[in-house]
């Protein structure tokens, strides 16, 4: 089946600056597609390629298989919801929506049908005939959604809408912006540098930084099995702690830390013996006990700790260098029975911890 | 993060065609109406007078020459400098300086003051400031011009007050030139200065009110040095339009204030002109503006590094 | 009571604005109440009449003065469209056209009526029309008003358009608006108030020039300025202060339009909140 978007090899220069390059994925059809990466990673710069604000230094860009590099904005069947909306001043609501209608040359009763269809959609109902000045940020939003969704785009890309709302409307939207997604069927690609709405909205992921990709993946394959160091350190926390390989058995290792204790991990590709690198240990999944347990553990001093309301946070020193985060959800297990400078054993889940090289 | 700002973007590259259309008009227009009749004023300068006005094309010095020298520079006898042409370039260029600094007196307080003012009323004090400015330059002349002339209202005012015992006579002297160029160009020392006032920010008075300076201190030493860029675009503003001024020198001067603009024209009325003179003249004066503003770009631009 | 100190205050300051808008007024004023003289002397004020406005419209030298004031305006009417138009293809290119090679050069081009003395304007254009031998007149009077009036009217409408964020073109182009249609539907009503700022100020810029017109009008033609200018060199007559009365209320009346016109502008600009 043809992918809706397909990048090959794209790249993008600004004069000496290299913005994008190496850059190969698919989007498929229907899907909710988030590119996820801090800022200047280049994934704005991607967008507004394929909506066509920027040409490709090298690379090629197909839509349903059709290359559209050479196409200006105007002529290529996607549409963009802005950062800043940049719904027109001088236009009301309906006169926004509509406009890319009036573009295409549809009918006065056709607009006015789609247009209403929109607002249904959106829910704006009682706004119609106000204009962006007299409306809310959210309400602008959603105008600017309505107006990009209405020319039936075959790929609708966003980028950061939700920055500018406040905590409360932003997860109010990602629900609205998921079920839209799934209800029109459109591939949708987002591009946002909360990793907390990637991981809550997308199909698939790609993260990126400093212009490349570094990991294409489901959320979950992006939050369990990173790839590399930035990507784990970038989405949710971890511990990193140095280490050795010391036996591999497929992808199954056992890696010696600096202090000298044995942890078992999961690679993400073929090591060797004695190769070095870092095993990303997520903090909730390790947990600290008093009673030494059995097989592979580590042992430490209890430290400061952190009260989150749900769980609290734990810092447990493995060595003088070495110091481990651990979480604890505060409905399964007493803080009050520990007190700090007690010995603890840190225990790790199975298949939680993850060797990285680079 | 690339924002669409039109530079660098494929938007505008697109654009370059278009673009080049849009700009033409106002090349070919300025470009044909503007820059090439100076370039002909430059070498009509050059060129001999005809005996009717006009001019003959041939190439001759005897302008600059006239400007310059009571008899040619290669006649017989050892040329003596004319003072007359040159006593007029200075006079004028004195009487810029003077209303520059009248401009600057009255102007600073003026725009500092309204700068300090609540945001409400900031706007109603610059509206009332400049409307002055937006009526007619000639008509604010003979405005000034009833005002203090000999049997004008001023100084039938002044002498029913009994403030003096017979009218002041200030028609037509430098003083009422001064007046008149001060009059003209007023808001143009205002509002620049008002604009550095605005962005400056107050905190520093206060600081060093703190550290025990004196208000008088704190105008000389710490709101001067910032509002500078502010003073100097207003006295540009100020002292290029006085020096080739016309009106001023014309309505409220007499024989004694002759500026650059009345010599000018005078080489343009009819056959009594002289009009490679009147280019030369017109070309000295243009060179002068030319430096002036040469200086204030460089001073600019070793501000922003 | 005591004087809570202010750090912004400077004495003298506020009498020095005073007396600054009394100098910017005072003459003004007193045109304008001397325009109202019953007397024929400029000297005597001999009661509130309002003879002089008639006088202008209906005594000898009405017919004069309307000749001038139907040259005026329509010059000025056609000089300010001509000039609004070119101000506005020109900052458009400059401003959306990036950062291109002659960008400077075209700036100093554009500004540079502003830059040379009218005096220098005024003669430098005078010889050109009499070494191509173009008639002067009232088209001539046209051309050199349309020249000054544009980096007049450019001023305005590239303030307004550098404030308009390009992202509003860019949402255009991607519902399908084509370069002419983005122009037509969104950049330009967006630009209006700067539009309309520039267009009155170069009506009022051609309306008032004295200099230039004055060199190159030729014999028989007169604007209002130059009417005025003649009949003042024989001596203020009370009929051109009705007229210069007028002419001042006019110019604060268009003044003020535009001011609030730029207001207007600016509340429909402010999408966000």
């Amino acid at each position: 089946m043809t992918s809706a978007v397909s990048l090959h090899d794209v790249r993008k220069d600004f004069g000496s600056l290299t913005a994008l390059s190496d850059v190969t994925l698919e989007i498929e059809d229907n899907e909710f597609f988030t590119l996820l990466g801090p800022s200047g990673c280049g994934k704005t710069t991607l967008l507004r390629m394929i909506a066509g604000f920027e040409g490709a230094t090298a690379g090629t860009i197909r839509l349903f298989g059709d290359e559209i590099e050479h196409l200006p904005p105007n002529k290529r069947p996607v549409n963009t919801v802005f950062q800043n909306y940049a719904i027109f001043p001088h236009m009301n609501v309906a006169e926004n929506i509509g406009f890319s209608l009036r573009m295409l040359g549809w009918t006065k009763l056709e607009i006015q049908t789609r247009v209403d269809e929109m607002i249904e959609m959106v829910k704006l109902g009682a706004l119609v005939d106000r204009k962006p000045s007299q409306i809310s940020g959210g309400q602008q939003q959603r105008v600017a959604l309505a107006r990009a969704m209405a020319p039936r785009p075959k790929v609708l890309l966003l980028d950061e809408p939700l920055s500018a709302l406040d905590l409360k409307l932003r997860q109010e939207m990602r629900t609205e912006l998921k079920r839209l997604q799934r209800d029109t069927g459109i591939t949708f690609i987002f591009v946002t540098h909360d990793q907390e709405e990637a991981l809550s909205m997308s199909d698939r992921i790609a993260v990126m930084s400093d212009g490349k990709v570094q990991q294409i993946g489901t959320p979950f394959e992006i939050y369990e099995h990173p790839n590399n160091r930035f990507i784990a350190n970038f989405i949710g926390e971890t511990n990193m702690l140095p280490s050795t390989i010391d036996t591999v058995e497929g992808l199954n290792l056992v890696c010696q830390l600096e202090g000298g204790q044995m942890l078992d991990a999961l690679a993400n590709c073929d090591n060797i013996p004695g190769a070095t690198g870092v095993l990303s240990l997520r903090p909730e999944r390790l947990s600290i006990t008093k009673t030494e347990p059995t097989g592979k553990i580590l042992k430490g001093e209890l430290g400061d700790r952190v009260y989150l309301g749900t769980d609290t946070q734990f810092i447990v020193k493995l060595s003088a260098e070495l110091n481990l985060k651990v979480r604890m959800q505060n409905s399964f297990f007493q803080g009050a029975n520990y007190k700090t400078g007690d010995t603890v054993f840190v225990t790790i889940a199975d298949g939680a911890a993850r060797f990285l090289v680079d | 993060m690339a924002a669409g700002t039109g530079s660098g973007s494929t938007v505008s590259a697109i654009f370059s065609p278009v673009r080049l259309w849009l700009l033409l008009p106002s090349w070919i227009v300025i470009g044909f109406f503007l820059l090439v009749p100076v370039l002909l004023m430059l070498t009509y300068s050059f060129l001999t007078k005809e005996f009717r006005g006009g001019v003959i094309w041939e190439f001759s010095l005897a302008s600059y020459d006239q400007f310059l020298f009571d008899r040619g520079l290669f006649g017989d006898e050892a040329p003596v400098v004319k003072w007359t042409y040159i006593n007029i370039f200075i006079r004028s260029i004195l009487q810029a300086i003077g209303a520059t600094i009248f401009c600057l007196l009255i102007g600073f307080p003026t725009a500092y003051f309204i700068a300090t003012r609540p945001i409400q009323s900031r706007t109603i004090w610059l509206f009332l400031i400049t409307v002055p400015y937006w009526v007619n330059l000639l008509i604010r002349t003979v405005s000034m011009k009833f005002l203090i002339r000999d049997s004008g209202p001023l100084n039938e005012l002044l002498l029913y007050i009994g403030l003096i015992d017979a009218p002041l006579h200030v028609i037509n002297t430098n003083f009422a030139v001064q007046l008149g160029l001060f009059y003209s160009y007023l808001p143009f020392m205002v509002l620049p200065i008002y604009a550095s006032v605005e962005r400056y920010n107050f905190t520093f008075s206060e600081v060093a009110s703190d550290l025990y300076a004196s208000k008088v201190t704190i105008l000389w030493e710490v709101i001067l040095p910032v509002v500078k860029p502010g003073i100097i675009a207003g006295s540009i503003l100020v002292f290029v339009p006085s020096l080739g001024a016309f009106l001023a020198p014309d309505l409220l001067g007499g024989a004694k204030t002759f500026m650059i603009g009345s010599l000018i024209e005078d080489q343009f009325k009819g056959n009594a002109g002289n009009w490679p003179f009147g280019a030369a003249a017109s070309m000295i004066l243009l060179s002068l503006v030319l430096v002036v503003l040469m200086f204030y770009v460089r001073a600019q631009n070793k501000d922003q590094t | 009571m005591d004087r809570t100190f202010d750090i912004k205050h400077y004495r003298g300051f506020f009498s020095i604005t005073c007396l600054c808008l009394v100098i910017l007024y005072g003459p003004l004023i007193i045109v304008m109440i001397y325009s109202f003289n019953d007397s024929v002397s400029i000297t005597n004020w001999g009661g509130i009449s309002l003879r002089w406005y008639v006088e202008i419209f209906t005594g000898l030298e009405s017919a004069k003065f309307k000749a001038a004031a139907w040259n005026s305006f329509s010059i000025a009417i056609m000089a300010a469209i001509v000039s609004t138009v070119i101000a506005t293809a020109a900052a458009i290119g400059m401003i959306r056209g990036g950062n291109f090679k002659g960008k400077f050069a075209s700036f100093a081009l554009i500004s540079l009526p502003i830059m040379v003395p009218e005096i220098v304007t005024a003669v430098a254009t005078l010889i050109f029309f009499s070494t191509i031998g173009f008639k002067l007149g009232t088209l001539s009077i046209l051309v050199a008003h349309t020249v000054f009036c544009i980096p007049f009217a450019y001023l305005p409408i590239s303030a307004r358009l550098q404030g308009i964020d390009a992202s509003y073109e860019e949402a255009a182009q991607d519902l399908f608006a084509n370069r002419w249609k983005t122009f037509r539907y969104v950049l330009m009503p967006i630009m209006w108030p700067g539009i309309v700022a520039g267009f009155l100020l170069a009506f009022i810029i051609s309306l008032d020039d004295f200099i230039i017109t004055n060199f190159i009008k030729g014999a028989g033609i007169e604007t209002l300025p130059t009417a005025i200018f003649g009949s003042v060199k024989q001596g203020i007559k009370p009929n051109i202060m009705a007229l210069s009365t007028l002419l001042l209320l006019f110019s604060i009346a268009l003044v003020t339009l535009s001011y609030f016109i730029g207001k207007r502008g600016e509340a429909n600009q402010n999408t966000q909140q």
